[in-house]
C-alpha cells in the first residue's frame, strides 16, 4: 500500500473516533483556556499585558494542551491494546507514526483556532496583524512538538507510569523547538514587529521539524517493537 | 511465495528475569492445527507472540519456510489476542473495513459482508461494538483476524465468552482453515471442545513445551497424565 494512504487510513480513524466522543478536543480545549485564562489574571495590569506574556503563555498553553492530547491519543489504542492490531497490520509501520501524528497535529490545530484568537483579546496582541506568518510558526511548532511527543508517547504506551514519564520525556527535548515558537510569536506581537526575525525563528522550527520527524520515522520501527 | 510450515528452534523469551519461554523447539505444517495447553502463565501467549512478529524472542530462531520474518510476512498472519484489537467507538462493519483496507485486500465491501454474516452479526453491523456483549464482540475479533485468509492463524482462548452454538461454528471454522492449508496455533482451556478437533497437543509448563502423546483416552486424560 502507498505510504501515504497507509497513513491516510490511521488518521482518518482517529478523526472519526474522535468526532464520536469529543473526548480529546473538549479536553484539550478546556485546559487550554482554563492556561490563558489563569495566565491572564496574573499578567495583564490594568488592562496591559506584560511584554511577551502573550507569546510565551500562547506556547504554554499550546505545549500543556498538547501532552494531553498525546496521552489520550495513545491510551485509546493502549485500552483495547488496538495499537498491536495496527502494528499487525502490513502497513509500514512509519506510515503507522505518520497517520497518528497526522491526526493529532489536526486535533491540535482545531484547539489553537480557539486559542489563538483568545490570547490575542486577553492579552490585546495584534494576533491578525501577520495571520500567515503566525499560523507558520504556530503549524510548524505544533508539528515539532506532536513530532517528538507521538514518538515518545508511543514508547511509553506499555509502561505503567506513562503519564509522569511522558512530560518529563518530552519537554527537555522539545525546548528548542517552544523557545523558537515563543520568540518567532513575540517578534510578530511586538510593538514594532520584526518580520525578519519571525522568519529566522520560522526557518529554525522548520528545521527542526525536518530533523525530528525524520529521527521518529527512522526510528519508529525500532522502538515498536518489543 | 507463501510459507508452508513454522519452525521455532530452541527459542526463548525472557521478560526483566522471568523467563517466559525456555528453548522451545517446534514444527508445524499446513493444514495442521496444534493445540498449546497449559497453566495460566505458562507462555502460551508469548509463544503465539512470538509467532505473530510482535516479540522479539531472546534467543533461537522462529521461521516460515523461506518466507522472511518482515512486513510482507505479516499480511499471512492472522492474531486473535486476549485483548481483541477492535475500537469501541467504531461499528462492526467500520472495524472489519478498517482493518480489511489495512490489509490492502480486494473487494473489501464484499469481505465486510461476509465476516459479518460469518459473525452473525449482520443485523448488528453499524451498531458501535461498545454495546456488544464478550460473546460478540470475540465472534467479530476472529473475523477480524482471519479476514485476510492468512496462511498462520493464532488464536489465544478463542472460545471465550462463546455460547455453544458459536464454539460449534468455530470448531467447524477452524475444520476450514484446515482444509484450505492454514497452519492453525491454538491457545486454550477448552479441552472438551478442542477434543478430535487438534492434530497435535502440547503442554507448555515453566515456559517447556512437553508433547501430550496421542492414544486412548480423552484429551483431558493425557493432559492430566502428561502433566505429571
Amino acid at each position: 500500500m502507498r505510504f501515504v494512504a497507509a497513513a491516510w487510513l490511521v488518521t482518518r480513524k482517529d478523526l472519526l473516533i474522535e468526532f464520536r466522543s469529543r473526548e480529546i478536543v473538549y479536553t484539550t480545549l478546556l485546559f487550554a483556556v482554563t492556561c490563558l485564562l489563569v495566565f491572564a489574571f496574573g499578567f495583564v495590569r490594568d488592562g496591559r499585558a506584560v511584554e511577551d506574556a502573550a507569546a510565551g503563555i500562547l506556547w504554554v498553553a499550546i505545549a500543556f494542551s498538547g501532552t494531553l492530547a498525546l496521552g489520550r491519543a495513545f491510551e485509546r489504542e493502549r485500552q483495547n491494546e488496538t495499537l498491536r492490531g495496527l502494528l499487525m497490520s502490513p502497513i509500514p509501520r512509519a506510515a503507522l507514526y505518520v497517520g497518528k501524528l497526522t491526526g493529532i497535529v489536526l486535533l491540535l490545530i482545531a484547539v489553537e483556532i480557539v486559542i489563538v484568537p483568545m490570547a490575542g483579546i486577553m492579552f490585546q496582541a495584534p494576533m491578525l496583524e501577520h495571520p500567515l506568518m503566525l499560523a507558520a510558526l504556530v503549524l510548524t511548532g505544533t508539528i515539532g512538538f506532536a513530532g517528538v511527543g507521538t514518538l515518545f508517547a508511543a514508547m511509553l504506551v506499555r509502561t505503567r507510569s506513562r503519564d509522569v514519564l511522558l512530560p518529563i520525556l518530552l519537554y527537555p527535548v522539545t525546548v528548542p523547538v517552544l523557545i523558537a515558537g515563543v520568540r518567532g510569536t513575540a517578534a510578530l506581537l511586538a510593538d514594532e514587529p520584526s518580520l525578519a526575525m519571525a522568519r529566522l525563528w520560522l526557518s529554525m522550527l522548520v528545521l527542526f521539524d525536518v530533523m525530528f520527524v525524520t529521527l521518529a520515522l527512522w526510528t519508529f520501527e525500532t522502538v515498536m517493537t518489543e | 511465495m507463501d510459507f508452508t510450515s513454522i519452525s521455532f528452534t530452541d527459542v526463548s523469551r525472557h521478560f526483566g528475569r522471568r523467563r517466559a519461554l525456555n528453548r522451545v523447539s517446534l514444527q508445524c505444517a499446513a493444514g495442521e492445527i496444534v493445540a498449546l495447553l497449559g497453566p495460566n502463565g505458562a507462555g502460551k501467549s508469548t509463544l503465539l507472540g512470538i509467532a505473530s512478529t510482535l516479540l522479539e524472542p531472546s534467543s533461537g530462531t522462529v521461521r516460515y519456510g523461506d518466507v522472511d520474518r518482515d512486513r510482507d510476512l505479516r499480511s499471512r498472519i492472522g492474531l486473535l489476542a486476549h485483548d481483541l484489537y477492535l475500537y469501541p467507538e467504531l461499528t462492526a462493519a467500520e472495524n472489519l473495513r478498517f482493518f480489511a483496507q489495512l490489509h490492502q485486500l480486494s473487494d473489501v465491501a464484499g469481505r465486510v459482508e461476509r465476516a459479518l454474516a460469518s459473525a452473525k452479526l449482520v443485523e448488528r453491523r453499524d451498531d458501535p461494538v461498545s454495546g456488544f456483549s464478550r460473546g460478540m464482540r470475540q465472534r467479530l475479533a476472529l473475523e477480524r483476524a482471519l479476514l485476510h485468509e492468512p496462511r498462520l492463524a493464532l488464536l489465544d482462548e478463542p472460545f471465550t465468552g462463546l455460547d455453544d452454538a458459536s464454539s460449534a461454528a468455530l470448531v467447524e471454522r477452524l475444520r476450514q482453515l484446515r482444509s484450505r492449508g492454514a497452519i492453525v496455533l491454538l491457545a486454550t482451556h477448552d479441552l472438551d471442545t478442542i477434543d478430535g478437533l487438534v492434530d497435535r497437543a502440547l503442554l507448555l509448563r515453566d515456559g517447556r513445551l512437553i508433547p501430550i502423546e496421542d492414544g486412548p483416552g480423552t484429551l483431558r486424560h493425557r493432559f492430566r497424565q502428561a502433566g505429571r
